[in-house]
């Protein structure tokens, strides 16, 4: 039965594979017959090109390291002191009373609106986009680590009282586990926004990395170039949250 | 501060002690550290005073209608087609399995690589923006409108087909109604994407709307108009997230 299942996948996999590489291929002979320009959706063979191209010469994969390790460095550093300052909320009945609705209201405050202030703090530098990402990120899981805090179930910290679990066992063995899926929701989250915040900072900022070389690809008109970059962007996005989703199946093996 | 003030207000008033709190300490440290040249912060009075000059002349009005001109338009696209394709892939699962690939590598492309691109075909002004838009917008709805679809009681399906309706009644007369709700949810969070997108293009490139006209006061030294505009945008999203969950918990009323 499970093998059959696998196979069953498989196919499946192979099968969308398939549908997607028909779609390339529909684009493909849309550019070479002249119905679409190609200076705006440049034939997937070009792009391909541009792709190896950049691999070859090394700028492409000095500007994925550089934007990958930005996104993941801003992103984990602000989810560790988002669980952390949302573990110190979420528990503490009083922090919630002062703190809840001001954190509610500023839920909706959209990241991106306070990049300029960033950049009227520190510069167009490097501590500019890394503060974007950070502050980006923090948010969502601030928040939704305070909620999963304030979600668990009362029972069991009776259950605890009654075997006299001293604060940091009921913090670690019961609070942490049971908010750890809504941590999770916070993080993946974050880790779209720090993925959007990094190209918006680096194109600011003119920092190195794919988010300024997409830019100066569409300055010269090297569309080629311009659909490999997003197309990398993209296949990280696609890869992070595989990786953020096999973690957490990993670690929530119990659900 | 002024946004958690203004909901502070109705709630208890525990809640509005911090954001008062920080606001009495941010014009005190204004008052004592901040010099009379100051390029980057201001004080909350001057804030709340650039605020009223701003919709006074007119300036924000317009900023803000040209940023929710693009937001509603790329929503209603965006949202139009996510809700489509995910009614499709949620009702046809031959289709869901064949789009797998294709769809979980677009969806997690960000919408700010889209920006040079949309420049490159579109230029700069409202189409460029609601394009991007309406792309970000596409995919969060097609997976929850999908996932929706998916919720809706198999028993009410099998009742349609026992009834031999078409696909498309199907969808129109069962399946939809009773996946609205969760629709909704899908719209709420999406206008909030949506709005946040809409800033995010006006601050990297569109020169219109609210972000470009916050990167205009801070690189022309007014730091308390381009606060001023970071409150207003604060508030347009509180706003608009108040008020589709107002609308939301009255349609939970009628629904149950």
């Amino acid at each position: 039965m499970a093998r059959y299942e696998t196979i069953d996948r498989l196919f499946w996999f192979a099968a969308s594979l398939g549908f997607a590489a028909a779609l390339l291929l529909i684009w493909e002979g849309a550019v070479h017959a002249g119905l679409v320009r190609p200076l705006f959706f440049p034939a997937p063979s070009r792009i391909w090109a541009a792709l190896v191209h950049g691999v070859v010469d090394g700028s492409m994969l000095s500007d994925t390291v550089v934007t990958v390790s930005r996104t993941l460095g801003g992103w984990l550093a602000a989810s560790l002191v988002g669980a952390a300052l949302g573990a110190l909320i979420g528990l503490s009945r009083r922090a919630n009373a002062y703190l809840g609705s001001t954190l509610e209201a500023l839920r909706p405050l959209p990241p991106a609106s306070l990049v300029p202030i960033f950049v009227a703090v520190f510069g167009y530098s490097e501590q500019m986009v890394m503060a974007i990402i950070a502050f980006g990120a923090l948010w969502p899981c601030l928040l939704s680590t305070v909620s999963g805090f304030r979600a668990v179930e009362p029972r069991l910290y009776e259950v605890a009282r009654v075997l006299g679990m001293g604060r940091p066992s009921v913090l670690f063995r019961i609070a942490l586990p049971s908010a750890l899926p809504e941590i999770f929701a916070g993080m993946r989250v974050g880790l779209t926004v720090s993925l959007i915040l990094v190209v918006v900072g680096e194109m600011l900022g003119s920092r190195p990395g794919l988010g300024l070389s997409i830019l100066l690809a569409q300055r010269s008109f090297q569309s080629p170039d311009l659909f490999a970059g997003i197309a990398v962007l993209g296949l990280i996005g696609f890869l992070t949250a595989t990786l953020l989703n096999a973690v957490e199946s990993r670690l929530l093996f119990w659900r | 501060m002024a946004l958690a003030a203004a909901s502070g207000r109705r709630a208890p008033p525990r809640g509005a002690v911090v954001p008062l709190a920080t606001i009495a300490l941010l014009e005190v440290a204004a008052f004592l550290f901040l010099g009379r040249e100051d390029y980057t912060f201001a004080a909350p009075h001057d804030i709340v005073l650039a605020l009223g000059r701003a919709l006074a002349d007119g300036s924000l009005p317009a900023a803000t209608a040209q940023t929710l001109s693009c937001v509603l338009a790329g929503l209603a696209v965006g949202f139009a087609l996510g809700v489509m394709a995910g009614v499709a892939l949620g009702l046809t699962p031959l289709l869901d399995r064949l789009t797998m690939v294709s769809v979980e590598l677009l969806r997690p492309v960000p919408p700010a690589a889209l920006i040079p691109l949309m420049l490159l075909i579109a230029g700069f002004g409202f189409q460029m923006e609601t394009t991007i838009v309406a792309f970000t917008t596409l995919w969060p709805t097609l997976v929850l409108s999908r996932a929706a679809i998916r919720a809706v009681e198999p028993g009410l399906i099998e009742v349609a087909r026992a009834l031999e309706m078409g696909t498309l009644r199907r969808a129109l007369a069962i399946v939809v109604p009773s996946a609205l709700l969760r629709l909704f949810v899908a719209f709420r969070l999406t206008a909030g994407i949506a709005l946040t997108v809409a800033v995010v293009v006006e601050v990297v490139a569109n020169p219109r709307g609210l972000g470009y006209g916050m990167i205009v006061a801070a690189q022309t030294l007014h730091p308390e108009t381009a606060l001023a505009y970071l409150v207003w945008i604060g508030l347009l999203g509180w706003g608009l997230n108040a008020l589709l969950s107002r609308i939301e918990a009255r349609f939970l009323d009628r629904f149950r």
